[in-house]
């Protein structure tokens, strides 16, 4: 079991013997199990059976018919004692056989359930259980065999007893100290219950349990089992546990939005593509419907966003709140959350120049448990320009990747350029900033291990968040590439989380954003990130980049768009030289409703492969394509999943993938799902 | 020296061995003589078992320490030399050498110690220890010595310097875990650097695994502390695995005094035994057991084991003289103190017997080559272990009965050139009285003033010494400090030479107790020199049955240890 070879079998001959009784035991016992015989005879038999093979499920039912046949004859306290001491008994017999049986715990523990007046012995239960624990890891513990017991079944037990005997949590922390200090600090399941038990002290408030100093003795506690043994991994679970509620614990809700808190956004009536205005410095925003997103950025998936919680304070009424996720009701979990303002020039309020519009939030659930209690508050300001007549043959020319763009010269980002605010007051922020510090300081000390590079690294990134003022990001960089040389085996898994530093890292000031920022001249000096060629594998601090409206990721190492779905502006992406293996991976791009440009060519997108078992989740492909009253070849099921949401679409690049998506038949394919497509592949589609 | 009652003459009057002594070496060799088939005579002069291994009572250390300690009275009063019977020998008398030297004992509670005299099983070589894993267990497995001996765990090594703090050794990764003394840093460095010996022990035992890692030839035959401070060891470290794990007494600093510098496979070695220990019995709480009833026990054990095997035991028979062949100068027997001759084909000897140079100038140059093992040799080296013997009330340690405790050289003052190791055992061993504990106390000298004034340090350090000219100001000084240090109540301090043992043909002498904790050097030395009288023979061979072993594996190896 569990890749441990098995040993020859020393004696062939005594194992059949063996066997051959065990046969005969057991056709002995189901005979009385079939017959319903509760003789003591039967009884003793069933026992013997079951000492010899506790992992004969069924004639651990036999017992409890047994059991319940014989306490409906007669029910004198002191006979069911006995019986219930009997069966004890067997069980303990049973465990000494094998410690991990199932059916020997459950059999003990529905045995004590049957007893109402049978309080006594429950003592003694704990007491045997903690000794039988402290026996059973003591023996896997010597140093030949390395691997701790991971006896779950007697810690789920132990568990049951405490809640019967109502044992205090205190002193079942202790217990758990005595298991780690006494017999191993590397028992996994004495950590877990740890944590287990402080979570829930801490979250009692009870004496002696308040979060600084609790966290603070406990980091203290379990350093000594991560120095002393770096390897092993039981002491890594309960401070990366400790990590997470240091960070974690009465934190409070974080948001951003677009438009942020006192911006100045500029709208454009309908087709504002190359309108040559000359706004520069401020978010230009151009909106075909006549329409733009308000969106909402919180760090934790929150629900409850509506029209009640969420309010406006102008003229506009009546906003539908809708999650970016694939359910569309207020109540569901979602991080990102949209709605859309329209505007219409001729409209009284939107007939002078200049409007400010104020955000209210409150009444806000994290799925963390979060509650926004006290209401939020955000202003900014709308100008209106007036519409600008363009040419139609101007608005349907192709957008380049390589020519248009101008440097960015301009400083006064800072505004959009926010970070997540922060909704209701952090209670602990000083505490835990110190304890961040004091862990940083230490983990420093210990650098030539793997996981105390990783540790370092997520604890930077963890005081980044938390005082955001970009320190860090070179060293955690460092360390990422560290641990890539260190351990390819985890190689995909570091390279995001560099992918992640990195990004914190471009956008975390205004300089080194503007580097990456440019502005497209050929559709009306909208901006324009570019974040190509940073071998990036994944996306992060998107909170940051709500305004964007033109992203170049091109030659990276994206697996996925996972993440752009908040970027609700965006109109134009570059995802061209990148690794994505299908349509799927590009599920998140379903929530850009402007999107207009898409180049996805130079990646590894195939028609059915890999297969992705997420997509069985959604609602079956075939009932959409009965909607439509459109036949969706089956290689093409993902892709149309994808394009069909994206109705603005204009120009979509996928050369350089699997071939199925070049040629006639994938070009008739999107020309029928995206009717507004004009140019594919860099060809211009003849109507 | 002792009242010699009348004794019946010994049949038979032949034996392939007469053994002189029943020290550890001494009794490991009758016994495995006698399991091999040889018929074994084993004499000891003294009225107990052990000789200079021996557990006494209080009384019984004391006069065993003065009669055998330097400046004796001229000779034996043995009667003259009756004419021998026989012509063809000639008598060669025998002459006792003293081992111990400046014996001082001092006794602050007579009254109570009187009282209790008779319950105290004090050890004359002390302190020493049995380590799980060391030849001495092996060979009492193999040779079934191990039936008569139980064994208790040491509780605690603890690491001591002049502020009076002992620390605890942290001698496994659950040590290490607890520790509060060492930084994150040092646990850190510990563990890594006892992987690493691991490792390299698992390579040398696994040839195909070349994933472990090994230590490399040339740091091997490097001084072991400077392989560590490679490794990057900081100075504690350095000074907790050299002194209280691998056990060395002379500073591996200090290349001038340093009598012995310690190789690092040697030290790999001195590690691997800890380590090997430390895992091998189940309920053994440590490296260290210690044997209930005093130390004396592990050579009564073999000495049992002989007699089953038919060896024949005459305790308080002294031999008087050796008989050598008149023609051939080769050796004959030796002559009882009951006058009666017996003879052997071999002879082996406790290290006190030797023969005076007087009588050596008229025998033949056959018959000094004879004899040559029991010349005295003056020594170039003069190496002495001073040893210390404390009754005390009260332990050094809160809590813990049994402990070690090590004094690395200049941890108590800056001229301490040898470790000092200090056994606290309790009344749990039945060595002393309950409340009450005996230190014993030991460390390399080449002077007795010099080690003399190294225990008297140790002892300062962890027990409150009686003031004689004023109770008072005792008790003053009590109040002052929080923690009451345990009250000394008895006291001996002598020096014990070191004499090697040697093998001579037909005479071999055998060395005296080492200055080592354990037992290893001598069991190993005792299993040389058996291979060496008898051959290439193995010793207890034919011990180990097969019914025997798996009662054994049932039992931790067969090694009672009591919890």
């Amino acid at each position: 079991m569990h890749g441990r070879k098995r040993e020859e079998d020393p004696n062939p001959e005594e194992t059949a013997a063996k066997a051959l009784e065990l046969r005969s035991l057991q056709s002995q016992f189901m005979s009385n199990h079939h017959q319903k015989i509760y003789t003591k005879e039967a009884i003793q038999l069933s026992a013997k059976l079951l000492i010899t093979n506790p992992e004969f499920y069924t004639a651990w039912n036999y017992p409890k018919l047994a059991f319940e046949s014989r306490l409906d004859e007669d029910s004198d306290p002191s006979l069911v004692n006995s019986i219930i001491d009997e069966e004890l008994g067997v069980v303990q017999n049973a465990l000494e056989r094998n410690v991990k049986s199932y059916g020997a715990w459950y059999h003990r523990k529905w045995v004590l359930s049957k007893k109402g007046h049978y309080y006594p012995s429950l003592e003694n239960e704990l007491q045997l259980l903690n000794d039988y624990q402290k026996q059973a890891h003591q023996k896997q513990d010597d140093e030949k065999q390395d691997d701790p017991s991971r006896n779950f079944h007697a810690w789920n037990y132990r568990r049951f007893v405490v809640e019967l005997t109502k044992t205090s949590e205190e002193d079942e922390l202790q217990y758990t100290t005595d298991m780690i200090s006494d017999i191993s600090f590397t028992i996994y399941s004495a950590w877990h219950y740890r944590s287990v038990l402080v979570s829930s002290l801490v979250a009692k408030k009870a004496d002696g349990f308040m979060p600084k100093e609790t966290i603070r003795r406990e980091l203290d506690y379990v350093h000594s089992a991560i120095f002393t043994l770096e390897e092993k991994q039981s002491g890594w679970f309960y401070y990366l546990w400790l990590l997470d509620q240091t960070v974690k614990m009465e934190i409070p809700l974080r948001f951003s939005s677009w438009p942020s808190d006192g911006s100045i956004i500029i709208l454009s009536g309908p087709d504002c593509f190359n309108a040559s205005s000359s706004t520069t410095k401020l978010t230009t925003f151009c909106s075909e419907s006549g329409s733009f997103p308000l969106i909402l950025y919180f760090d934790q998936a929150v629900s409850g966003v509506s029209s009640s919680t969420v309010t406006i304070g102008s003229e506009l009424k009546d906003l539908v709140w809708e999650p970016v996720s694939d359910k569309k009701n207020s109540q569901v979990d979602s991080c990102v959350w949209v709605a859309r303002l329209k505007f219409d020039c001729r409209e009284p309020c939107f007939s002078r120049k200049e409007t400010k519009v104020k955000v209210s939030l409150g009444g806000i659930v994290s799925s963390m448990g979060c509650n926004l209690t006290a209401p939020y508050e955000f202003v900014f300001t709308l100008r209106i320009h007036d519409t600008v007549e363009v040419e139609l043959s101007q608005q349907e020319s192709i957008v380049s990747w390589t020519d248009g763009f101008d440097n960015w010269d301009d400083n006064a980002l800072s505004n959009d350029l926010n970070s997540l605010t922060a909704l209701n007051a952090d209670t602990g922020f000083e505490w835990r900033k110190k304890a961040i510090k004091i862990e940083i300081e230490l983990f420093r000390t210990l650098p030539d291990s793997k996981i105390g590079k990783l540790i370092l690294a997520r604890l930077l990134m963890a005081e980044e968040t938390m005082i955001s003022n970009g320190v860090h990001y070179k060293e955690i960089l460092q360390l990422y590439n560290d641990l890539m040389a260190l351990d390819s085996w985890h190689n995909q898994y570091y390279k995001d989380e560099h992918s992640v530093a990195l990004i914190h890292k471009v956008t975390s000031r205004t300089e080194s954003m503007s580097r990456h920022l440019f502005r497209y001249r050929n559709m009306n000096n909208i901006i324009c990130l570019r974040l190509n060629n940073l071998t990036l594998s994944r996306i992060a601090a998107v909170e940051k980049l709500l305004f964007v409206q033109m992203l170049d990721l091109s030659h990276n190492e994206l697996h996925s768009a996972e993440g752009l779905e908040a970027m609700q502006l965006l109109c134009c992406l570059n995802l061209s030289h990148n690794r994505i293996r299908s349509f799927s991976a590009l599920d998140s791009l379903r929530h850009l409703k402007q999107l207009r440009v898409l180049d996805v060519s130079h990646n590894h997108i195939c028609g059915e492969l890999p297969v992705d078992t997420t997509r069985y989740l959604c609602s079956s492909p075939l009932s959409n394509s009965g909607e439509t009253g459109r036949e969706v070849p089956n290689k093409y099921q993902d892709a149309y999943l994808v394009l069909r949401d994206l109705m603005k679409l204009k120009q979509l690049d996928i050369r350089g993938n699997d071939l199925i998506f070049a040629g006639e038949e994938f070009s008739s394919f999107v020309r029928q799902v995206v009717p507004k497509l004009v140019w594919l592949d860099g060809h211009k589609l003849t109507s | 020296m002792i009242d010699i009652p009348p004794y019946p003459p010994l049949d038979p009057s032949n034996y392939d061995l007469i053994v002189v002594g029943t020290g550890v070496s001494e009794s490991v060799l009758a016994a495995a003589a006698s399991s091999s088939g040889s018929s074994v005579l084993h004499l000891d002069p003294n009225p107990f078992y052990g000789s200079h291994f021996a557990s006494l009572s209080l009384p019984d250390l004391t006069s065993f320490l003065h009669s055998n300690s330097v400046s004796p009275p001229p000779s034996p009063s043995s009667p003259p030399l009756p004419p021998s019977n026989n012509h063809d020998f000639i008598s060669v008398d025998l002459v006792n050498r003293s081992l111990y030297s400046s014996v001082e004992i001092s006794s602050f509670e007579s009254e109570i110690l009187e009282e209790h005299s008779r319950r105290f099983n004090v050890d004359l070589a002390g302190p020493r220890v049995v380590f799980c894993a060391d030849e001495s267990i092996n060979l009492m497995l193999k040779s079934g010595a191990n039936n008569y001996v139980e064994f208790k765990s040491i509780d605690a090594s603890f690491v001591g310097d002049s502020s009076g703090e002992l620390r605890n050794v942290p001698d496994s990764r659950a040590a290490i875990f607890k520790d509060k003394s060492l930084t994150l840093l040092e646990k850190n460095q510990l563990m890594k650097f006892f992987k690493l010996v691991q490792s390299h022990l698992a390579s040398s035992t696994e040839k195909d695994d070349s994933t472990t890692v090994k230590i490399s030839e040339e740091d091997m035959e490097s001084p072991f502390v400077d392989f560590l401070s490679k490794m990057r060891l900081p100075p504690k470290i350095k000074s907790i695995i050299l002194y209280a794990i691998a056990m060395l007494d002379y500073d591996q600093d200090n290349t001038e005094t340093c009598r012995h510098l310690l190789k690092t496979k040697e030290g790999i070695d001195r590690l691997a035994l800890y380590i090997t220990s430390m895992g091998r019995f189940s309920n053994a709480l440590g490296a260290l057991i210690y044997p209930i009833y005093g130390q004396g026990e592990l050579p009564q054990a073999f000495c049992r084991r002989a007699a089953v095997k038919g060896c024949i035991y005459v305790l308080r028979m002294p031999i008087t003289a050796l008989l050598l062949d008149k023609e051939t100068g080769g050796y004959k027997g030796v002559r009882l103190a009951s006058g009666q001759e017996i003879f052997s084909q071999k002879l082996i000897l406790d290290p006190c017997v030797t023969v005076g140079l007087e009588s050596l100038s008229s025998l033949t140059d056959q018959q000094n080559e004879t004899l040559s093992v029991l010349v005295p040799k003056s020594m170039i080296n003069k190496e002495k272990i001073a040893r210390g013997v404390c009754v005390i009330r009260g332990s050094v340690k809160a809590n813990v009965s049994n402990a070690l405790v090590v004094y690395p050289p200049k941890s108590l003052f800056p001229e301490q050139l040898t470790a000092i190791r200090v056994l606290q055992l309790g009344s749990g061993l039945a060595v002393c009285p309950a409340d009450m504990h005996v230190l014993y106390l030991s460390t390399l000298c080449d002077n007795d003033d010099q080690g003399i004034k190294a225990l008297l340090s140790a002892m300062s350090n962890l027990i409150s010494l009686p003031v004689p000219e004023n109770r008072q100001s005792d008790s003053v000084v009590e109040n002052d400090t929080s923690e009451t240090k345990p009250i000394l109540l008895w006291r001996a301090l002598y020096v014990q030479e070191l004499v090697k043992g040697e093998f001579g043909g037909t005479i071999s002498s055998m060395p005296s107790p080492d200055g080592n904790l354990n037992y290893n050097e001598i069991v190993e030395s005792a299993v040389k020199l058996y291979e060496k009288l008898m051959g290439s023979e193995e010793l207890f061979k034919e011990e180990t049955s097969p019914a025997e072993n798996t009662t054994e594996e049932e039992n931790d190896g067969g090694v009672e240890i009591e919890d």
